[in-house]
Formats: structure tokens, sequence, C-alpha cells
């Protein structure tokens, strides 16, 4: 998941009784699925969650494009960097739908850049593993981008308008990621040795850090009962987790790999895959801020806010003198 | 002093004669930046052939409070749907 313990508002699930009228009439209309527009009356704390959730999964476009980036230069082929930097660009595009629907709730895009830039704001842990080989970017592809669609196609029924509209264009986009990477780990896992070693190297690193995305298990997943009822959330993470397990596992069979797991195997009587757990004490730390890139990742983001500080700056100047000439004409006429 | 860019409606038409559709929004310092941006926000995929951009503050909106007021003379109009008139079979087509 894209957004990850994202902390719901309020104090959990009300009662009927406990509702103020409008809480009734705004609970019918998300029970009836019926989308909540901007200027709707909604409570407080719906719009205090989805700032920060939605705002996290933009954050997690844009920092998202930084293990990707790091690799245009060296794409194997010009065909591989054209590709890559497609990608690269559509999740930039990615984070401005996303802040423009953050927007629409009555926060500014410079708020929400501040907040992740300040730390008070988080985007998915997993950009905070590096992206060591080329393979890398395959797996990255493949896995990350598999997870996020997973988590993305039921957000498109997801009770906000401007979110659900945004997850709708997105997920027209993103299958594009997800086959492009895994054509990546097919070219790979079909070469030589020592391609299809790193092949397995990239998976092997990359699976547990994956599964993370889908943000703790149920069990400690504070809060999310309220998230659901307002539709904000719509499958469990471990509903989403296991989703995205069993689609990975013949995936990853057909490309020869194994999947780093000794306890994964089919489970009859479920009808889903046994799997192991990633650890989660490396999940909090790296969303504490302790992960391999945190600081790296960081330093990026401000380096890039605080450089173009002049171009936004200068623009803006420039189209205020071309406004205030134009005025002066209309004036002058 | 930092000052935020404006924010700007994108409205794009599509190839096979449609009307100018909302797609969503953007920032940019003045119209001639929001077209180049919409082209790279909004039409990576070939979705359009025309661009607008309206700046947001211009636009004024119907509120949901009115919602009432605003449609409900129409619901009792049902005789404006075709549906509503029984024609026999054998007239044929109409």
């Amino acid at each position: 998941m894209y957004a990850q313990l994202v902390k719901t508002a309020g104090s959990g699930v009300k009662s009927r009784e406990e509702m103020s009228e409008n809480e009734q009439d705004f609970q019918d209309r998300v029970d009836s699925d019926q989308k909540i527009e901007p200027k709707d009356w909604m409570p407080d704390d719906y719009r205090a969650t989805l700032i920060r959730q939605i705002g996290q999964h933009a954050h997690s476009e844009i920092v998202g494009q930084l293990p990707e980036g790091n690799w245009i230069t060296r794409a194997p082929t010009l065909e591989r960097k054209a590709i890559l930097l497609a990608k690269v660009q559509d999740e930039a595009g990615h984070g401005l739908y996303l802040y423009c629907a953050a927007e629409t709730l009555g926060v500014t895009r410079d708020e929400l850049t501040e907040e992740l830039l300040s730390g008070r704001m988080k985007y998915s842990s997993i950009f905070n593993y590096p992206t060591l080989n080329w393979a890398d970017i395959g797996a990255v592809g493949w896995l990350v981008d598999g997870a996020a669609i997973m988590n993305q196609v039921p957000l498109q029924r997801t009770s906000y308008g401007p979110y659900s509209r945004a997850m709708i264009r997105i997920c027209k986009e993103e299958s594009f990621h997800q086959r492009q990477g895994y054509d990546i780990m097919m070219k790979m896992a079909q070469g030589t040795e020592a391609q299809k070693k790193m092949a397995q190297d990239a998976l092997n690193r990359l699976w547990y850090p994956s599964l993370m995305m889908f943000g703790p298990s149920d069990k400690d997943s504070v809060h999310s009962a309220q998230s659901l009822a307002w539709k904000i959330k719509i499958d469990t993470n471990d509903e989403l987790r296991q989703r995205f397990v069993d689609q990975t596992v013949p995936q990853a069979k057909y490309l020869g790999l194994t999947i780093p797991d000794e306890n994964l195997k089919w489970n009859e009587e479920r009808g889903a895959h046994d799997y192991s757990d990633p650890n989660w004490a490396e999940f909090f730390d790296v969303i504490k801020g302790n992960g391999p890139c945190n600081t790296d990742r960081m330093n990026t983001r401000i380096k890039a806010w605080e450089d173009g500080a002049w171009v936004r700056e200068g623009l803006m100047a420039h189209a205020d003198k071309k406004a205030a000439r134009k005025q002066a004409m209309t004036a002058a006429e | 002093m930092s000052k935020e860019w404006p924010l700007w409606e994108i409205f794009i038409r599509g190839q096979h004669g449609m009307s100018h559709r909302h797609v969503g929004s953007l920032h940019a310092p003045d119209e001639e930046m929001a077209i180049k941006n919409a082209r790279d926000v909004y039409t990576r995929r070939n979705e359009g052939v025309s661009i607008w951009v309206v700046e947001a503050k211009h636009i004024a909106a119907s509120s949901p409070e009115e919602k009432g007021p605003l449609y409900e003379p129409s619901n009792s109009k049902v005789y404006r749907h075709p549906t509503f008139f029984d024609i026999p079979d054998e007239v044929g087509h109409m």
C-alpha cells in the first residue's frame, strides 16, 4: 500500500445514536455508494484522515521516482531507458493527481510539501530501500507496482469523489508499469547465469519490503474499522497482502525464481498460500527513519525543493509582470 | 517571499468530436504554462486534441445545499422522457 499506517482521526466508529444528524446523513450516503464531493458536508475527522492518506499516497509517488531515477542514466539499452523515463514521468503525474485531490480538502500544495520535508508526513517504507542493480528495476516494477495496483484497484471505489477519480486514472496507467518490470525480469531470468543470479538476488531483497507495503498485520492495525466504515479503506491490510502473495507465486514460478520463504505453501483448506510475515520490527524502524535510504531520499527532496525555489518565484514574478502590463495596455485603450 | 502558483482546472477534448471534459487540475504561474503543464500531466497517452485551462478561482459552482430547489422541478416532469408515451407496436419505429 502506498499509504501505510495512516492514523485515522477520531475516536473510532460511532453508533447510530452517537451520530449527529449530519453524520447520519453522511454515513447513509457512504453506505449507499454515493460519492462525497469537496463542497459536501463531511465529518472533520474524515477530512483530516483523508488529507493524511492522500498526502502520504502523493508523497510516495514523488519519492518513488528516486529509486528508479537512479537507473535512468544506466539503463542497458536506449529502449529500456526511454521506457523507464516514461514510467518515472508517470509517477510524477500520479503524484500531481493526488496532490490536487488532497487540495480539494482545504490544504495547500506548499503545506503538503512542507509536511513531507519536515518529516511530519510519511511516504511508503518501500522507497527507503536501495536499487542496487538493473534487476532491481525489474523487481520494483513487478513487485512494488504490483503491490500498489493491488491496493489502488479497490480504492477506485473509495467514497471521496476526487480521490476515486485520481485512482481510476492512476490504475489505467499503472498496469504498464508492472508489465515493463516483469518484462525486465523475464529477460534477466532467461539470460546468462549471472543475470539469473541478479534477478534472484533482487527478488530476495525486495520480497519482504514489498509485503510491508500493505501495512502492519490486521491485529496491530489500529483504527482501521473507522476508515473501512468511511470507505476510504476498502480491504484490510492482510486481505490485500494475501491477494498479492497468491497472485505473485505463479509469476515467480514462471520466471524460475524462488520466493525467499521456506513456509510458503498452498493451503488447500484456506484456498490460499501460507506465507511468512515480514520482520515487523524492521518495518517500524524504517518508518521511524532508520531504513537504508531514508536520509538520502529526504535530502534529495529537500535539495530539489530549495534549488527549485528561484524557478517557482521567478516564473510567478514574470507572470505578475505580464499581467500588469496587459492591464496597463487595456486601460490605455 | 514565496507565493504558490495559482490552481487551474483542465478540460480536454478527445479525438472523436466529444465536448471538452474536465480531467483534473494543476498549478502553473500563467495560462501559457498551464497549457504546457496540462499537456505533460493529462495527455501522456494521446488523450486529447484540444486543451482548455481556466483558473480555478473563476469557476462558480452550485452548492450542495441548493440541490433540492435546483433539480426538484425536473423530477415532476416525467413527460420529458420519451418512454412516458405508449406508442402501439404497429406504428413501427418512432
